[in-house]
């Protein structure tokens, strides 16, 4: 057998590419395709049938095939191969390669068994009935035929010596390769039934790996059997998804020779088919430089993922009369009518209203148009806002901390209204509770018999309307059958969403405090959900790892922004309502187009799930937050990573920024607030390389960006908020132990 | 290293053993090894998974811990029944046991009676959420600017300092479930304190002299009353603001007394509740009315003994940095120097002042005693004004004797010429002149009874004598008796409360002495004005007949004339240690210093009330 090795891998080598073609479509179409895929495979062997010119080396092919078939007591298989490479099916397959391919040697003598291969599959898909197997058992089963699993540390360290003799500059790019390769031949040891040899290769090089797969190899660890891999999303996304590594040209070329000089077939295979190497012309990348942006579960994000427009730029703020009759507010309204939130009020009244060039239009995605109450809603966030101190690494804000106290561990999730009077907490217990922080009491609407004897006429109707009786600090609204994960005000303050573990997202009305609509469609737990800022669109995402952006009136999502390979941990809207981000537990950011669905960027660099997401407030920045405790920023123009803070200990849970944009927030279960200098962190110069190759050199300088850190004694931090007077507001729930 | 725990990652399967104990759990009774090997490595690999699913819903429900209820979420994930019973939020005790070469870790379930359960009292409902913000941070959002932190001090001495809004806030309020916002702030009295403190305010402002005294001397004596300190501190400066402008005189002296009480006990620490009890001693010295009928009332009394306080509390707590007591002088010299003053304004400023010492008196008050002079002279021979004029003008006329005459004593070269004071002093000068006279006299002769002079010299209650001397100018057999005292003056000034020093009888007596030399000057005026009687007999009406097993004491030990002084001495000077070592002092047999006391205070209670009565 070890004799034939070299020739016969070539020949599987070639074999490949065919199973591979029918797996993708099938892969595609997902778990619906899986009968059909004989039929693809059978399909694919009438077509090898077709064009028979032989190959010297089929022969010792041939019976290595069956060796291998009735090693595996598949008689009836023997026999059907029997016959057919008896009628002389040879199949010469045309060069189905790619062209990085091409000029191998090998590939010239490649012997196709394509055709036998794919009888062999229908045989034994055949001979086992209708078997429930995932696509990808096609291709596996295709290299199962080579069979030496003892061989798969022979090459594997063959690589790692080579690529720890190689330059230095070229090492630190080549050594990306070692997590997914490990990976997919341990994979595929597990798959072949060859679960010794998967451990002792397992436990030989997992050590190798970079410390932040750490989690995914704990999975990896549990996973020893072929069974084991059905129902396991996570390993069938890594074999359906091919893992992205970016890698200089020089470096590739290295590579390639090396594995063409070494007849290292085995492993040149699993990087035609399962990594997707992105080659630049350029300097290699230093050691460093890849760390920061590897560690997602499907390796980088690709370069022409980030390449789209993205109209980052803020709307049009609506033109609102300010009344001049406050005292406070003269000198401010003279010089035009300042923003809502993005209050910059050093600008003109006139360059507000010229559009931002990186603005989408303003009716791009339909917004609801604006009532009274928040045109006066409006106004008094103008007035707040020119109170509002302007903050810098001189002055930082002071912050006030909310405890929820005797919450006995069961507090999931915190938001705040923009005004700040409004508190509500989603608990374990699936309740949502919502307190007052102003003296001004929580009350209902009066009952519609109750509603009927109103003076409709009176001016204070909407005083009227309220039920005096039953004003108090704080609601709960029961419905939930789950523990609430996410928790949203609309930006009225009129409504509020509650996402849980039960599926569902329910609109709960702040005015009767009941439950308006529970929106179903998520059939698994839902992490979170946001209400957009300009109300209205609301998005979610949990379990299912589909993000879904909805209406409130429509019961059935407006879009479905799918892509993400584990489930997806936070949502936020970006300002301007036309993007929507999403953080996920495959360690990735995605920003994704509401008009159209499209994702048009993919951040990777977390090497844990990200677990929260903020917008600056101009709309250019996104930070995330991660369970490593790090928080990256992100350009959303160039679609690059712009800086590292790190400092936290554990998950970030809440991060925000500072009504201005010059301070980050961020809140962490490690009981700590940490405040961050984002002006100096934003402020890195970007060439025209780096925007082109994202490549970035980040300075290590989070000691000099973080501007305070404030202890609590035993409370993890949930929620960040700035007030309109740029008061930071901080809540989680006190645990006692 | 990693290497190694990668190893046991990879290799953790559950022992076999535990599959075969599990299936003979559940009736099946030989299971064959390879079904077992299978069955653990299977089993292994989906409870390694659940638990990878659980540990979402453990960082999603943001804790650090797993719960039952995770791993219930996890099976509901996966579309298994959740494991129902096991709700427990806590740790799950599991229990080893081992025996026949087996060994097994169970969950114990224990029988439980179902009649136990319904017969045992219903636990303690579990406290409610509540949201909790420190109350000073939510303020200053609605009130005051931002505070600035000042950057760069990111270590972990200062985190603290700084996230006070974080830290102090939860921090404190966990024990008892509520919220605490600083250390200093008000603390939760028990059932006991309450009562406590309700029987102590009670007592301090009701009519039972007796109540009084005993309360005055448990709030000067009791350890650990810090916890109701703040109360105190509130309920004084409020009493303060309420009877001022209802000019109940009688409860601005028991609030008084209580602020002395308070400075009496040594475990007290009071620096912190100045801001609210010194703006109330100084009301209760400069207010321009403090009693319902001002020209018979005798709030001169109440003036000097806040004043005292004051001068008191500028000694112990004034320091660099809160400035107190040129704080103070400058609030009194302000007024004084305004030409409008009131009387009684102008009298509480000159008060307050001469307490603070001969300094004082030397740059602030001697420099104006001219001027001064040249105001009563105008009210005193001019035509004749309000009555209430007069009565100020005679009253700050014998503070500005008292006080300066001492302080003249011991700065002013000898000899003594009327012509001369009348030239540096003006109007007051003659009776200054004769006034030092006095004090020198008193001087040479405590310099032979006592060796404590020297003492006397710092001390600005030599002056004490001198107010005698005053009243003297009405009553001349008065002086003696109280020139006995002043020696100990010195001593007096240092806090009371030591009774068993081998001065302080004398040092007391003087205490009493001064204080009953305002009191009996209350008396005194009072009467000078109305009838210009004696003042000693003036004074005994008023003395009730309770007294008189404290009379008998006294009488032991001093001459018959010395009894309504004491007495007037008492009313002015509550604190019990005062009384006490007067009594230990006075007689050599001690007598109870409580009976003594009561009498005392039975009698002050209704100086007050007696002294607006017995002018009319």
């Amino acid at each position: 057998m070890a004799a034939v090795q070299d020739g016969q891998v070539e020949s599987d080598a070639e074999k490949e590419t065919k199973p591979d073609a029918s797996n993708d479509v099938a892969g595609n179409s997902s778990g619906g395709a899986r009968s059909m895929s004989p039929n693809a495979a059978s399909s694919a062997s009438g077509a090898a049938k077709a064009a028979a010119p032989t190959g010297p080396g089929e022969q010792q092919t041939l019976l290595a095939v069956l060796q291998f078939l009735k090693r595996s007591k598949l008689l009836e298989s023997v026999d059907i191969l029997r016959r057919e490479a008896g009628l002389s099916d040879e199949l010469d397959e045309s060069q189905t390669n790619d062209g990085a391919a091409a000029g191998s040697a090998s590939l010239l003598r490649r012997v196709s068994v394509g055709g036998a291969a794919a009888t062999n599959i229908a045989a034994t898909t055949t001979s086992k009935g209708a078997e429930d197997q995932p696509d990808v058992s096609i291709v596996l089963s295709a290299y199962s035929q080579q069979g030496d699993p003892a061989l798969y540390q022979v090459y594997y360290s063959g690589l790692k010596n080579f690529i720890e003799s190689v330059l230095d500059c070229h090492r630190a790019e080549l050594s990306q390769l070692f997590y997914p390769l490990f990976v997919h031949m341990y994979l595929e040891l597990v798959y072949n039934n060859h679960e010794h040899e998967a451990k002792v290769f397992f436990e030989k090089f997992s050590g190798d790996q970079e410390c932040y797969y750490r989690d995914d190899l704990r999975v990896l660890s549990g996973l020893t059997k072929k069974e084991h891999m059905k129902g396991n999303e996570t390993l069938l996304d890594f074999r359906t998804s091919k893992f992205v590594l970016r890698i200089s040209r020089d470096s590739y070329q290295l590579l390639k020779r090396h594995l063409q000089e070494r007849q290292n077939n085995q492993i040149w295979l699993i990087i035609q088919e399962h990594l997707y190497i992105d080659i630049f012309d350029g300097m290699p990348r230093s050691k460093s430089q890849i760390d920061s942006m590897s560690g997602s579960l499907a390796g980088e994000a690709r370069r022409e993922a980030n390449k789209a427009k993205v109209y980052y730029g803020l709307l049009k703020e609506p033109e609102i009369e300010v009344p001049l009759d406050d005292e406070d507010d003269e000198a401010e309204n003279e010089e035009g009518k300042p923003k809502k939130k993005k209050p910059k009020k050093d600008n003109l009244g006139s360059k507000n209203k010229k559009q931002d060039p990186n603005a989408p239009q303003q009716n791009r995605i339909p917004l609801p148009e604006l009532k009274d109450s928040d045109k006066l809603d409006k106004i008094m966030s103008m007035k707040e806002a020119t109170k509002k101190i302007r903050l810098g690494p001189d002055t930082l804000p002071s912050i006030c901390f909310y405890t929820f106290l005797n919450a006995y561990q069961g507090l999931t999730s915190v938001d705040v209204t923009d005004d700040s009077s409004l508190i509500a907490g989603g608990f374990a217990d699936s309740t949502v509770r919502v307190w007052s922080v102003t003296p001004k009491k929580l009350r209902k609407v009066k009952s519609a018999a109750d509603l009927n004897l109103i003076d409709k006429e009176a001016d204070d109707v909407l005083e009227r309307i309220m039920d005096e009786k039953t004003a108090s600090e704080s609601k709960i609204l029961y419905g939930h059958s789950g523990p609430v994960y996410g928790i949203s005000f609309s930006p009225d303050r009129n409504y509020l969403l509650s996402s849980s573990e039960d599926g569902t997202v329910r609109l709960w009305s702040l005015q009767t405090f009941t439950c308006l609509v529970g929106y179903k469609g998520h059939n698994y737990p839902v992490w979170d959900t946001q209400f957009s800022p300009y109300g209205y669109y609301f998005v979610s995402g949990g379990h299912d790892r589909i993000a879904r952006l909805w209406a409130t009136d429509h019961y059935q999502p407006l879009r479905m922004f799918a892509g993400h390979l584990a489930d997806i941990t936070c949502t936020h809207f970006h300002p301007n309502s036309n993007y929507v981000a999403t953080g996920s537990a495959d360690r990735t950011v995605r920003l994704w187009d509401v008009l159209n669905g499209n994702c048009v960027r993919i951040f990777s660099g977390h090497k844990g799930p990200i677990h929260s997401l903020a917008f600056s407030p101009n709309g250019k920045y996104v930070a995330s937050g991660a369970t490593d405790g790090r928080v990256l920023l992100w350009d959303i123009g160039h679609g690059l990573m712009i800086g590292e803070l790190k400092g936290h200990t554990d998950t970030v849970y809440a991060l925000k920024f500072s009504r201005d944009g010059e301070i980050l927030a961020s809140g962490s279960m490690d009981g700590t607030v940490r405040l961050w200098d984002a002006l100096k962190a934003f402020d890195v110069e970007t060439d025209d390389f780096t925007a082109a190759t994202g490549h970035i050199h980040l300075p290590d300088n989070s000691q000099e960006l973080l501007l305070g850190t404030y202890m609590t004694k035993s409370t993890p931090v949930i929620h960040l908020h700035f007030t309109r007077r740029n008061l930071l507001l901080a809540a989680g729930g006190y645990n006692s132990q | 290293m990693a290497e190694e725990r990668r190893q046991k990652q990879c290799s953790v399967v559950m022992p076999t053993e535990s599959m075969k104990a599990m299936a003979e759990s559940v009736g099946v009774g030989q299971l064959q090894e390879d079904s077992c090997v299978a069955l653990s490595e299977e089993v292994s690999y989906r409870i390694k998974e659940i638990v990878q699913d659980a540990l979402k819903f453990m960082h999603h429900g943001k804790r650090r811990k797993l719960t039952t209820n995770d791993i219930d979420h996890a099976l509901k994930l996966k579309n298994v029944e959740p494991l129902y019973g096991f709700q427990s939020q806590e740790f799950i005790p599991f229990r080893f046991a081992s025996g026949g070469g087996r060994e097994l870790h169970f969950y114990e379930e224990k029988e439980v009676d179902l009649s136990d359960i319904i017969n045992t009292p219903l636990p303690r409902v579990p406290l409610d959420v509540s949201l909790k913000a420190p109350k000073e941070q939510q303020k200053s959002e609605f009130t005051e600017p931002l505070k600035v932190v000042k950057p760069g001090q990111e270590e972990e001495g200062s985190i603290q300092a700084k996230g006070q809004g974080a830290t102090s806030a939860e921090g404190l309020g966990k024990e008892k479930g509520s919220i605490r916002i600083k250390p200093r702030s008000t603390h939760e009295l028990s059932v006991e304190q309450q009562l406590y403190y309700k029987e102590i305010t009670e007592a301090c402002v009701g009519s039972c002299e007796a109540k009084r005294a005993e309360a005055l001397q448990s709030i000067a004596t009791d350890p650990g009353l810090y916890q109701m300190l703040p109360r105190f501190s509130t309920f004084i400066s409020e009493g303060v603001r309420v009877n001022v402008v209802q000019n109940n005189l009688a409860l601005l002296i028991y609030l008084m007394r209580m602020v002395k009480a308070l400075m009496d006990n040594p475990t007290l620490y009071l620096e912190k509740y100045l801001h609210e009890l010194i703006p109330a001693v100084v009301t209760c010295i400069v207010s321009k009315q403090l009693c319902l009928r001002p020209d018979v009332d005798n709030h001169w009394a109440l003036r000097d003994f806040a004043a005292r306080l004051m001068a008191q509390s500028c000694k112990t707590f004034s320091t660099t940095n809160n400035n107190i007591q040129s704080r103070i002088t400058k609030t009194f010299t302000k007024s004084l120097l305004d030409e409008k003053t009131q009387w009684t304004t102008r009298y509480g400023c000159i008060a307050g002042l001469a307490e603070l010492g001969p300094d004082v008196i030397k740059t602030l008050i001697i420099a104006r005693l001219s001027v001064e002079g040249a105001r009563i002279k105008a009210v005193m021979e001019g035509p004749v004004v309000s009555n209430i004029d007069k009565i100020g003008a005679e009253h700050v006329q014998s503070l500005l004797l008292k006080h300066c005459a001492s302080v003249i004593a011991k700065t002013r070269p000898l000899p003594d010429v009327v012509d001369q004071y009348r030239t540096d002093y003006g109007y007051l000068g003659p009776m200054l002149c004769s006034h030092v006279v006095k004090a020198r006299a008193q001087a040479a002769l405590q310099a032979q009874q006592v060796n404590r002079t020297t003492l006397t010299i710092t001390q600005p209650r030599p002056t004490l004598t001198v107010s005698q001397s005053t009243l003297g100018v009405s009553s001349g057999p008065r002086t003696p008796s109280i020139i006995k005292v002043p020696s100990s003056l010195a001593l007096m000034s240092t806090r009371p409360g030591t009774p068993t020093q081998p001065s302080p009888p004398t040092t007391k007596y003087i205490v009493m002495a001064t204080s009953a030399g305002a009191a009996s000057t209350q008396q005194v005026i009072t009467l000078s004005s109305a009838q210009s009687g004696s003042p000693v007999t003036s004074t005994v009406p008023s003395t009730p007949s309770t007294l008189q097993p404290l009379v008998k004491l006294e009488s032991s030990s001093t001459a018959g004339m010395s009894r309504p002084l004491q007495k007037y001495i008492v009313v002015s000077l509550p604190s019990s240690s005062s009384v006490d070592s007067k009594g230990s002092g006075v007689l050599p047999a001690s007598t109870s210093p409580i009976s003594v006391e009561q009498s005392v205070k039975l009698e002050r209670s209704e100086s007050p009330a007696a002294s607006t009565q017995s002018p009319h």
